[in-house]
């Protein structure tokens, strides 16, 4: 498999009031092309603000780390994203390389002009396709998705979708410009979950069509274990374990992600009573010291886990966790 | 009717008129439609569909939070009874302390304005039920522990709490007027998953140790089923099954209860697709079709099903299901893969 993306280091903070917040914490991953990668993690993990660094779509108080590299390899060559500074520049990774659909497409698309314009403009831009080809291409897409009845719909406004339809249309949309890596950030999360499968099954079937990377980005296992290839668990700004889907999942290795499955209502067995972790996820201003996790893991080593951020060891070939559970017991065999 | 039901409903509508254009015809929003349903004492008793269901306006009818147009409602705890639909103000002042509810959002549920103290207070005061104002502390005191928050915890503002600590002040503030009834409308849906365990093995704590009965909306079937003794689903303002929770999920009988089903993600990557898909969407309430409600999106609908609506029917002990062909498709093993 082919390269698409490599993120080195990435480490955001944010300025505010407050001070300055760290949102993502010395994060690296490498995607291949065609892969869907599940970017898990609970509110305030840091899974959007990632997923954004991207293409650099984060707020003007954004500062990243001086060590951040993320190199996206595309057909001519690779892109430094970081080393892109205007939006002309931007125009490669954004809306072209990759494209976006977020959870909410109500607050997505403009209100007051058609689907169908949204659609022909961003072809228009980022492709250079002229109007009358950008329509044919646009209302070929939303047929593709299964909207019914397209050239209608292509003149429709976004209120006049249901939300299962405008979801669709969101896809249709970002998928257009044939991008090599879609990012959806929760895009079932505001479904029913009759809707949320179709919609699944939609995004399963366009990965195969199109060949492109998807990150997707979800609070929801349930899902990544029906959609994605790996899986990265993250926590309070840091990455904690990644590995394919089967092994995250199935031989979970880091005690947050232990954690997470175990407090999952499973309809597979009704008799485990519901463990919740201990504790609440703390605030980005009172990020604990060492191991994120430290003041809520069940099995923290005390000391060790205050003192010493923990970084990755190999579980299996594929699979990492960052906890020193994991070095101490392979140092005790 | 027995003496173990604490609500009963009886061909229970909620219909809003909305205003039709200058114009056009008069239009209704049928969110609850000819529902009749029975809550046991001491139940779990868990309410579960899709968004426009009209799950979360029955919870409101069964608190007289929103406008009965047709049926009736009864509340009996063995001490009080009360006709909703009759109820006078003076009845409803009781009704009110006896009934309670506990919404969604942690987050726009509590005055950013009130210390926790005053938030869990103002029910009592409110409603008058403590003669002094140490007894009210006493009261509130009481409830805190028993949703796990400290007597620092009262002093602060909301502001300064997390999601799940705020989800255990909405719920002491609901408890603490010492309700019988309680409805909680998607009590955890704005949690995450970590902290979602916490505040359900909670609920099913204090309710017994209250003997509460309890009506858990949600839309997260896996949720229900882990909390609840009884469910019932709902579709487009109907219920179109019940049964106790273990039965439901072992053996629905409704096409859409199991399509429902079918639809949550299962967390086994090797069971990818074998989901009985749905086509199509929750039809618009105001223009519903005609029949079975469901038979725009039934893979089994039948001329019956376009023309007559279904009425629950007994399937088995406290399990009913309104669908005209559930027999069949009960018996007939070719319809089921269909």
């Amino acid at each position: 498999m082919t390269r698409l993306l490599d993120v080195e280091n990435l480490t955001l903070q944010f300025d505010t009031d407050e001070g300055r917040i760290t949102a993502v914490d010395n994060v690296s991953f490498a995607r291949d092309a065609g892969q869907v990668m599940g970017l898990v993690g609970e509110s305030g993990s840091g899974k959007s603000v990632t997923a954004k660094s991207l293409m650099k779509l984060n707020p003007s108080n954004a500062v990243y780390g001086p060590q951040t590299r993320i190199t996206l390899h595309l057909d001519d060559g690779p892109v430094d994203v970081m080393a892109l500074k205007s939006s002309k520049e931007m125009q490669v990774v954004r809306g072209g390389a990759i494209s976006m659909i977020f959870q909410e497409p109500m607050a997505s698309f403009a209100p007051a002009i058609s689907i169908g314009d949204q659609m022909v403009e961003q072809l228009e831009i980022h492709t250079g396709m002229g109007p009358k080809r950008a329509r044919e291409i646009s209302i070929e897409m939303l047929d593709r998705v299964g909207i019914s009845d397209a050239s209608t719909r292509f003149k429709q406004y976004v209120f006049e979708l249901s939300g299962g339809m405008r979801q669709r249309a969101m896809i249709a949309m970002a998928l257009s410009t044939n991008p090599k890596l879609l990012i959806a950030d929760e895009p079932t999360t505001a479904l029913d979950v009759t809707i949320q499968a179709q919609v699944i099954d939609l995004m399963k079937d366009l990965v195969t069509d199109f060949g492109m990377g998807i990150v997707f980005i979800t609070h929801d296992l349930g899902v990544i274990a029906q959609t994605a290839d790996t899986v990265a668990v993250m926590y309070l700004g840091r990455l904690v374990e990644q590995g394919s889907v089967r092994e995250v999942i199935r031989t979970s290795a880091h005690p947050y992600t232990n954690g997470l499955i175990a407090a999952l209502p499973r309809l597979d067995d009704l008799d485990t009573p519901l463990t919740p972790i201990p504790g609440d996820i703390p605030s980005p201003l009172e990020r604990p010291p060492g191991c994120v996790f430290n003041n809520r893991c069940p099995v923290s080593l005390g000391q060790r886990c205050i003192a010493e951020v923990p970084q990755f060891s190999p579980v299996t070939g594929t699979h990492q966790a960052a906890c020193h559970l994991i070095d101490e017991r392979a140092a005790a065999k | 009717m027995s003496n173990d039901i604490l609500i009963s409903a009886r061909d229970l509508s909620v219909h809003f008129p909305l205003r039709g254009g200058l114009f056009g015809p008069k239009q209704v929003v049928r969110a609850v439609e000819g529902v009749s349903l029975d809550i046991e004492k001491g139940r779990f008793f868990g309410l579960v569909g899709e968004s426009g269901s009209g799950k979360t306006t029955l919870g409101k009818a069964l608190l007289k939070a929103a406008p009965i147009t047709r049926g009736t409602v009864t509340y009996d705890d063995g001490e009080m009874r009360h006709e909703l639909t009759e109820i006078t103000a003076k009845g409803l002042k009781d009704y009110r302390s006896r009934s309670q509810l506990i919404f969604q959002d942690p987050y726009a549920a509590l005055s950013p304005r009130m210390t926790v103290r005053d938030i869990i207070a103002e029910p009592l005061e409110v409603m008058g039920l403590t003669a002094s104002r140490e007894e009210t502390d006493e009261r509130v005191r009481e409830i805190a522990a028993k949703c796990r928050l400290n007597l620092e915890h009262l002093r602060r503002f909301p502001h300064a709490f997390s999601g799940g600590q705020r989800q255990r002040i909405s719920i002491a503030r609901a408890l603490v007027s010492n309700p019988r009834f309680v409805v909680a409308d998607e009590s955890v849906a704005a949690l995450d998953v970590s902290i979602q365990a916490d505040v359900l093995n909670l609920l099913k704590e204090i309710q017994q140790e209250m003997g509460l009965t309890f009506l858990f909306v949600s839309h997260d079937l896996s949720v229900v089923a882990h909390v609840c003794d009884h469910v019932a689903v709902m579709y487009l303002g109907r219920l179109v099954e019940t049964a106790p929770t273990r039965e439901l999920f072992a053996a629905p009988r409704h096409p859409y209860t199991k399509a429902l089903l079918s639809a949550i993600p299962s967390l086994d990557p090797d069971d990818r697709g074998k989901a009985q898909k749905l086509e199509g969407e929750i039809p618009s309430p105001t223009n519903q079709p005609p029949g079975c409600k469901f038979q725009t999106r039934c893979p089994f609908a039948i001329d019956i099903c376009r023309r007559d609506e279904p009425k629950l029917e007994h399937s088995s002990t406290g399990h009913e299901v309104a669908c005209h062909r559930w027999k069949e498709l009960m018996d007939d093993r070719s319809l089921q893969t269909a």
